[in-house]
């Protein structure tokens, strides 16, 4: 049961690491918070799930969360740099836009379920795997393809101009690169991945809730900072495969907190002081050097 | 035979229009920059001098008369097609790198100044011998910091880049903004020698703003004083050679009156 549990921790954590990723790109190398992915993430879910129910193929649908995913990431573009509106701003209007427009994909209905559709998960390759182990198989094919894609694009003229406009926006354009553009880019390709994400999860979940995208960010940003907290300082590449291993944690995380007894309803709460609480290591870590510098203060020097 | 590389023309540039801030920073300022022109600037706080350094590089739009390069305009022209032709070097060492990126990674991006970016692999380890000599050429330690991120060089070495960065491809126009300022005396003297080898050796077209009235003196083939939005002094050549620092007080206190 508890094994079961573990694998079950290492699905969801595999795939909610799209997720993670995906913000990696504008929170981390773009340098801003993007809420767009609140918005986002339930339409990955809501489309994908409603074009299952037309007939689509999952592979298909899930290619269409994608687009959707970079059509949110598009809008909120245009209005931070064209219109000039703060990211935090633009994020949280299309956001909020997009809650409306998950309702229309969805009929007016605020949840849309699978049932019997095929998913990814039921993909014939799949079909022989021991229970939960679906999840893992296919949270690691995505995760290890979308890693191998980032590092290369990172890795390339583009992803380096890229990242040079999170880095040192001045400098960048300096240099001809269009930080405008590099900024959409980087919030649609991001977008694009947390539609993915939204995908994975509503056929794993076998649902597309209207409300599913509450709090995501926070779960993102949990998988960065857990990631950075656990292992430390990394190069680039690491740090992709950190976010993954930081989602897992994290999975594990909430698991003891039901262990402990509290339920569901609670892990909101949980997840917000989780991610407080490594947001805060450096401050913690300031304060035990000084305790230790106090310490040293007053021992004698014999 | 000297010829215009770049021609200011009557050009007026005002900050905050139509507001009641309105100001009007150049004031139907003229200048013909020749090719291989090394050009030191002086004038005091306010005067223009980084305001004619922006409108040059299209971070302000002007709004009157012309800017040409080689006889054509590019008064329209974006700050990012600018760069094609133009680098430039500011003052703050924080502003002309990129601080979580490495020295070379930062080099490597300056090779493709004003170029389109693809989807290409960027081949950093093939440009690394070529960097590790271009940065041994500054004498600052800077080659043995190739893999360094740059937010952990001192300043000296930032600037030091910076500059390194800016001639990497050869620009037609390169316009410094007293990159040397921020920097302790001997720091800033040691760039300044190198930075007027380097213009030298690539025979660079040149625009260096400066407070310092002997570095003014010292480098360059021409010297232009800007006050209030205009040009009030160009000398260059002979002429400028046999300029003293008391001449240029002088000239200056007649400025104040």
């Amino acid at each position: 049961m508890t094994f079961g549990l573990g694998v079950s921790a290492i699905g969801q954590g595999l795939l909610w690491a799209t997720l993670g990723l995906g913000l990696f790109l504008t929170f981390r190398i773009l340098d801003f918070p993007d809420m767009t992915v609140e918005g986002t993430f339930p339409m990955g879910a809501a489309a994908c799930v409603a074009a299952i129910n037309n007939g689509i193929n999952p592979i298909w649908a899930t290619l269409i969360a994608i687009g959707v995913g970079m059509l949110c990431g598009l809008a909120t573009g245009l209005l931070y740099t064209k219109g000039r509106i703060p990211i935090l701003l633009a994020g949280i209007l299309v956001m909020t836009a997009a809650y409306s427009v998950n309702l229309r994909i969805m009929h007016g209905r605020s949840n849309l379920t699978l049932l019997d559709k095929p998913s990814l998960l039921k993909l014939p390759i799949f079909a022989h795997s021991p229970m939960y182990f679906d999840s893992v198989f296919l949270g690691f094919t995505v995760i290890v393809i979308l890693t191998l894609v980032l590092i290369y694009f990172l890795q390339t003229d583009l992803g380096q101009a890229f990242i040079a406009t999170g880095d040192n926006e001045k400098m960048a354009r300096s240099l001809g690169i269009k930080t405008d553009n590099m900024k959409i880019m980087g919030l649609m390709v991001s977008n694009g991945v947390i539609g993915l994400g939204g995908a994975l999860v509503a056929q794993n979940d076998g649902y597309a809730d209207v409300n599913m995208g509450i709090g995501v960010i926070v779960i993102a940003l949990a998988s960065i900072i857990i990631g950075e907290v656990a292992f430390g300082e990394l190069t680039m590449n690491q740090r992709l495969v950190a976010v993954t291993l930081g989602s897992i944690l994290y999975r594990f995380v909430l698991l003891i907190v039901l262990k402990l007894g509290f339920n569901t309803n609670d892990l909101k709460l949980f997840s917000s002081v989780v991610l407080a609480l490594c947001m805060m290591v450096p401050v913690f870590r300031d304060m035990f050097n000084l305790k230790r510098v106090w310490k040293r203060g007053i021992s004698t020097h014999d | 035979m000297t010829k215009p590389i770049l021609e200011l023309r009557h050009v007026v540039t005002k900050v905050n229009r139509n507001t009641p801030e309105e100001l009007t920073l150049l004031k139907d300022l003229n200048l013909t920059i020749n090719e291989g022109d090394f050009i030191t600037i002086l004038g005091s706080n306010g005067a223009g001098k980084s305001t004619l350094f922006n409108t040059i590089a299209g971070n302000l739009t002007i709004d009157s008369g012309d800017i040409l390069l080689r006889g054509e305009s590019i008064a329209n022209e974006s700050e990012e097609r600018r760069t094609r032709f133009l680098s430039r070097v500011f003052q703050d060492p924080k502003l002309g790198t990129a601080p979580r990126m490495t020295v070379a990674e930062n080099l490597l991006l300056a090779t493709k100044r004003g170029e389109h970016r693809h989807l290409a692999p960027r081949h950093l380890n093939q440009h690394m011998a070529e960097f590790k000599e271009m940065t041994s050429g500054m004498g600052n330690g800077l080659n043995e910091r190739l893999t360094t991120p740059t937010g952990s060089l001192s300043g000296g070495q930032r600037q030091a880049l910076s500059f390194l960065m800016a001639t990497l491809k050869k620009p037609d126009i390169l316009l410094l903004d007293e990159h040397t300022a921020a920097l302790d005396p001997k720091t800033s003297q040691e760039l300044m020698t190198a930075t007027n080898d380097r213009i030298i050796a690539q025979n660079l077209t040149c625009l260096m703003i400066t407070h310092h009235l002997d570095d003014a003196l010292k480098y360059g083939n021409r010297l232009i004083v800007i006050s209030d939005g205009k040009i009030t002094y160009d000398v260059s050549g002979e002429e400028k050679q046999q300029l003293t620092q008391e001449k240029l007080y002088s000239f200056f206190s007649d400025l104040q009156e």
